[in-house]
C-alpha cells in the first residue's frame, strides 16, 4: 500500500519497519504511565544523564559557537544534497567501496539481503543502527534466513527480550539491572546460572556471549553517524568496542545510511565530533570512534558496501521549514530533557524516533497523517530546542507539523482529528470579539465540572481533546469582566 | 528509472523550491569563507598541554606513566610486568629503542615478556595474547583521546581491538589542544580509530561498566622531550 505524498515526493511506505505505531499516543501513553516500574527507570536514567550532558558542555567556552556552526553545516549539506550525494558516491567508488540506492525500506532490506547471501553466510553481526530499525531489517533478513546478532548490550537487551526500543541513545532504559539479568538468564543459553544483577557481572556476561560471534563473523552490518561527501570516510560513533569489532573483523562489510547523514568537508567533523558525545552521553568524547574510506587492503573488511536510504527523506527535504528535522544527529539530547518523554518512554511514540525529535521526524517520514497524534505530544516547553546540538527548533516544527496536519485534512475533507477539530473552532471563536466573549461566558458553566482546577472530561464533542489531557477549569471571572469591572468600557482592546 | 536516478531526482525536486541566494556554497566553489567562530587552536604551552591530557586519560579511567625518551624501554618493561603480561603483539614499525623489533612472526624477549611482531595473526590468535603496544598518530588533551591511524607501530586496527591491554606510546609533538587541530592533522584515506579510555558501556541504568568488548585496560605512556 503506498503512503500518501508530499509535494509529489512519497514518504516511507506503510507495512515495513518500524515508523509507525500500533495506537495513537495517547492511548499507548496512558498505558505508560501506568507503569510504575518504567517511570522509575526512566526518571532515575535521565536525571543522570542530564547531569553528565549539563557538566561537559558547561566545560567548553564555544559551545554555542560549535552549535551555530552545527547548525550551519547541515543547512548547507541539505542545500546542495544532490551534489554532496554524487560526490559522496564518486570517493567511496574510488577507494573500492560499492554505493547502492534505496528508495524506501523495502529497496534497503532487498538489497542488504541479496548482498549477504551473495557471501554464503547465514549470520550476521550489527552495530546499533537506528536506520535499520527503521527499515525492519532484522525481519527481512530473518524472512531471508539470515540471522542478524545484535551486539551493542542494549541493543542485545531489546533483541532478547522480545522488546522494542525505547531510546535512541540506550535502547533498553525501560529495563532495570534486575529484569536484564533474567532476559540474560533466559534467552542466552551460555550463561553462569549464578549470574548476579550488578552491571559489571551482566557486561562480562555480555562479552563472553559475543566474543566467539565476532571472532567468527564474515557479515558486519552497520549504520553511520557521519559520512564525509568530500573524501567519502564513514564514521561510528560508539563505546563498547562492539562496533569495532563489527567494523573490522568481518569480510563484507554493509553500511546502510539515510542520505541526510552527509557533511560536506572534512573539517565538519571537527564540530560534529565535539557536539555529539557531549550532547549524547554527556562525555568529553565517546570511547571508540572508527572512521573509514572505502577498503584498505590487509587491514579490516575487503568488501565494503555503502546503502543510501531515502525511506521519506526527500519527501522532507520538500518541506523548507519543516526540513532542519534532517538535521538531527541522533544523540538523544532532547528526550532527556523532555517532560513528556520522561514520564511514558519511548514506546508510546510508536516509532523508533521517539521523543521530542521523533515526533516531528517520524510524522515528515510517514506523512503526517500516519503519525497524526505525534506533533500533539508535546507541552511546548522549549528544553529540546535549548538542548539540541544543532540548534533545531523542535517546538516550531511541532506547531508547523500541526498546522500542515489541520490544512492536509481540510484539503482531502477526510474526518478530522480531535486536535483539528479543536483548532479549527478554536480560530473560528477567536476571530471575532463577540463569539470569544460568549464562549468565556459558557465556558464559565465548566466550573461545575472541575475538580481541583482541573477537568478530566470534557463533554462532546470535546471529550476528544480531553481523552489525553486535563483541561483547566475556567476562572469565576474572565480577563474581560475583571477589565470591565475594573477600568469601565467594553473592554481591552475591543474598539469597535 | 535506476532507484539512483530517482533517489538524486527526488531531491532536486525537493530543493527547486530552493531561494538560490540562501544556503552555503556549493562543492567546488570558492566560499570565501569565513573563519569559523569555535575555538581551532588551542592556547595551551607543551608542559601545561601534557598535564591536560594525563588528567582527561585519568579521568576516564585510562593509566598514565610519563618518561623521557632515554627511558622508554625501562617504562614499558615496568608496565608490562604490572601487568603479568606474558605474550605481546607488537604491529610493524614498532623498534623499542634499546630492543629493535624482531621480524614479523618472529618473537623478542624483553624480561620474560614474548613481544611478537604481527604477520598476519588470526582473530583466533590474537585472542590469545594478553596485549599489545601501539604507538598513535596524535592525542588530544581536552578530550583524552588517542587516534591511531594504522600507521608505522600502530598497524592494522583489529591489533588494538582483540587483545584485552592496550600500551600506547604517544610523543610529545603528538599532543594537540582541540578536536579541531587532531581532524586537521589527520588524513582521511587511513582507517582511524579515536579511542578515548577503555571500553565501557552505559547501557544499564546509565551506569558507566568499564570492559566490554575492547581492551578492558588501557594505559598510555607519554613521551616527554627534554626529560630524558
Amino acid at each position: 500500500m503506498s503512503a500518501p505524498t508530499f509535494l509529489g515526493l512519497p514518504t516511507a511506505p506503510r507495512g515495513v519497519g518500524h515508523l509507525r505505531g500500533d495506537e495513537p499516543f495517547p492511548v499507548a501513553a496512558r498505558r505508560a504511565l501506568a507503569d510504575t516500574q518504567l517511570r522509575r527507570n526512566l526518571g532515575k536514567a535521565t536525571r543522570t544523564i542530564r547531569a553528565k550532558r549539563a557538566a561537559v558542555v558547561g566545560e567548553l567556552p564555544d559551545w554555542e559557537e560549535l552549535r551555530d556552526a552545527g547548525q550551519a553545516i547541515k543547512a548547507g549539506a541539505m542545500a546542495h544534497l544532490d551534489r554532496y550525494l554524487e560526490q559522496l558516491e564518486e570517493q567511496v567508488t574510488a577507494r573500492g567501496g560499492v554505493v547502492h540506492w534505496a528508495r524506501d525500506a523495502n529497496d534497503a532490506n532487498r538489497i542488504v539481503v541479496d548482498l549477504v547471501r551473495a557471501t554464503g553466510a547465514t549470520e550476521a553481526v550489527k552495530v546499533k543502527s537506528i536506520v535499520t530499525d527503521e527499515i525492519g531489517l532484522n525481519d527481512a533478513l530473518a524472512a531471508a534466513g539470515i540471522t542478524a546478532h545484535e551486539t551493542d548490550l542494549a541493543e542485545l537487551i531489546v533483541q532478547l527480550g522480545h522488546d522494542r526500543p525505547s531510546h535512541i541513545l540506550v535502547p533498553a532504559i525501560h529495563r532495570n539491572r534486575a529484569e536484564i539479568r533474567d532476559i540474560f538468564l533466559r534467552e542466552m543459553g551460555d550463561v553462569d546460572p549464578g549470574l548476579t544483577d550488578s552491571p559489571a557481572a551482566l557486561a562480562e556476561a555480555a562479552r563472553l556471549h559475543l566474543r566467539r560471534q565476532f571472532l567468527s563473523a564474515k557479515v558486519g552490518i552497520s549504520g553511520a553517524n557521519f559520512a564525509v561527501a568530500e573524501t567519502g570516510t564513514l564514521c561510528v560513533v560508539e563505546s563498547e568496542g562492539n562496533g569495532r569489532m563489527c567494523l573490522t573483523l568481518p569480510d563484507t562489510l554493509i553500511t546502510v545510511m539515510g542520505i541526510e547523514k552527509i557533511l560536506p568537508s572534512w573539517d565538519d567533523l571537527g564540530v560534529f565530533l565535539q557536539l555529539l558525545p557531549r550532547s549524547s552521553t554527556g562525555e568529553r568524547m565517546n570511547p571508540y570512534t572508527s572512521m573509514w574510506t572505502g577498503i584498505t587492503p590487509g587491514d579490516g573488511p575487503q568488501q565494503f558496501h555503502l546503502v543510501l536510504l531515502d525511506n521519506g527523506r526527500t519527501a522532507a527535504l520538500a518541506d523548507q521549514t519543516g526540513r532542519q528535522a534532517l538535521h538531527c544527529i541522533r544523540c538523544s539530547a532532547c528526550l532527556n530533557v523532555c517532560p513528556v518523554y520522561e514520564r511514558v518512554g519511548g514506546h508510546a511514540y510508536g516509532s523508533v524516533y521517539p521523543g521530542p525529535i521523533g515526533a516531528v521526524l517520524s510524522p515528515m517520514l510517514t506523512g503526517v497523517e500516519d503519525n497524526a497524534s505525534l506533533p500533539y505530544a508535546s507541552s511546548l516547553c522549549g528544553a529540546c530546542y535549548d538542548a539540541c546540538p544543532v540548534k533545531i527548533d523542535i517546538p516550531s516544527l511541532l506547531v508547523h507539523l500541526r498546522a500542515r496536519h489541520v490544512d492536509e485534512v481540510a484539503d482531502s475533507r477526510r474526518v478530522p482529528s480531535p486536535e483539528a477539530v479543536t483548532m479549527a473552532a478554536a480560530s473560528w471563536v477567536m476571530a471575532s470579539p463577540a463569539r470569544y466573549e460568549a464562549a468565556q461566558r459558557g465556558g464559565r458553566a465548566g466550573r461545575v465540572l472541575g475538580r481541583g482546577g482541573r477537568i478530566r472530561r470534557l463533554p462532546p464533542p470535546l471529550s476528544a481533546w480531553t481523552s489525553a489531557r486535563d483541561a483547566p477549569a475556567p476562572p469565576a471571572q474572565t480577563f474581560r469582566q475583571w477589565w470591565r469591572a475594573e477600568h469601565g468600557g467594553t473592554g481591552p482592546g475591543v474598539t469597535q | 528509472m535506476t532507484a539512483r536516478d530517482e533517489v538524486l531526482g527526488r531531491v532536486r525536486t525537493a530543493l527547486a523550491g530552493d531561494d538560490p541566494g540562501q544556503g552555503a556554497s556549493p562543492p567546488g566553489e570558492a566560499a570565501g569563507v569565513a573563519a569559523p567562530a569555535y575555538r581551532t587552536r588551542g592556547e595551551l604551552d607543551p608542559p601545561a598541554l601534557l598535564d591536560l591530557l594525563a588528567g582527561r586519560l585519568v579521568d576516564y579511567h585510562s593509566h598514565v606513566r610519563r618518561t623521557g625518551p632515554g627511558q622508554l624501554l625501562d617504562t614499558v618493561r615496568a608496565a608490562l610486568a604490572e601487568r603479568r603480561a606474558r605474550r605481546v603483539v607488537l604491529p610493524p614499525g614498532l623498534d623499542l629503542p634499546g630492543l629493535g623489533q624482531p621480524a614479523p612472526g618472529q618473537a623478542a624477549t624483553l624480561d620474560g615478556v614474548q613481544l611478537i611482531t604481527d604477520g598476519g595473526l588470526s582473530a583466533q590468535e590474537l585472542d590469545q595474547m594478553d596485549g599489545v603496544i601501539t604507538r598513535a598518530a596524535v592525542a588530544v588533551a581536552e578530550t583524552g583521546t588517542i587516534v591511531l591511524d594504522a600507521g608505522p607501530g600502530q598497524g592494522r586496527r583489529a591489533l588494538s581491538l582483540i587483545p584485552d591491554y592496550h600500551l600506547c606510546l604517544i610523543e610529545a609533538a603528538q599532543v594537540v589542544a582541540l578536536v579541531p587541530e587532531a581532524v586537521a592533522r589527520l588524513r582521511p584515506d587511513r582507517p582511524l580509530t579515536w579511542i578515548s579510555g577503555p571500553s565501557a558501556t552505559s547501557d544499564i541504568e546509565l551506569d558507566r561498566v568499564e570492559g566490554v568488548h575492547g581492551p578492558r585496560t588501557l594505559e598510555v605512556i607519554l613521551i616527554e622531550t627534554g626529560t630524558g
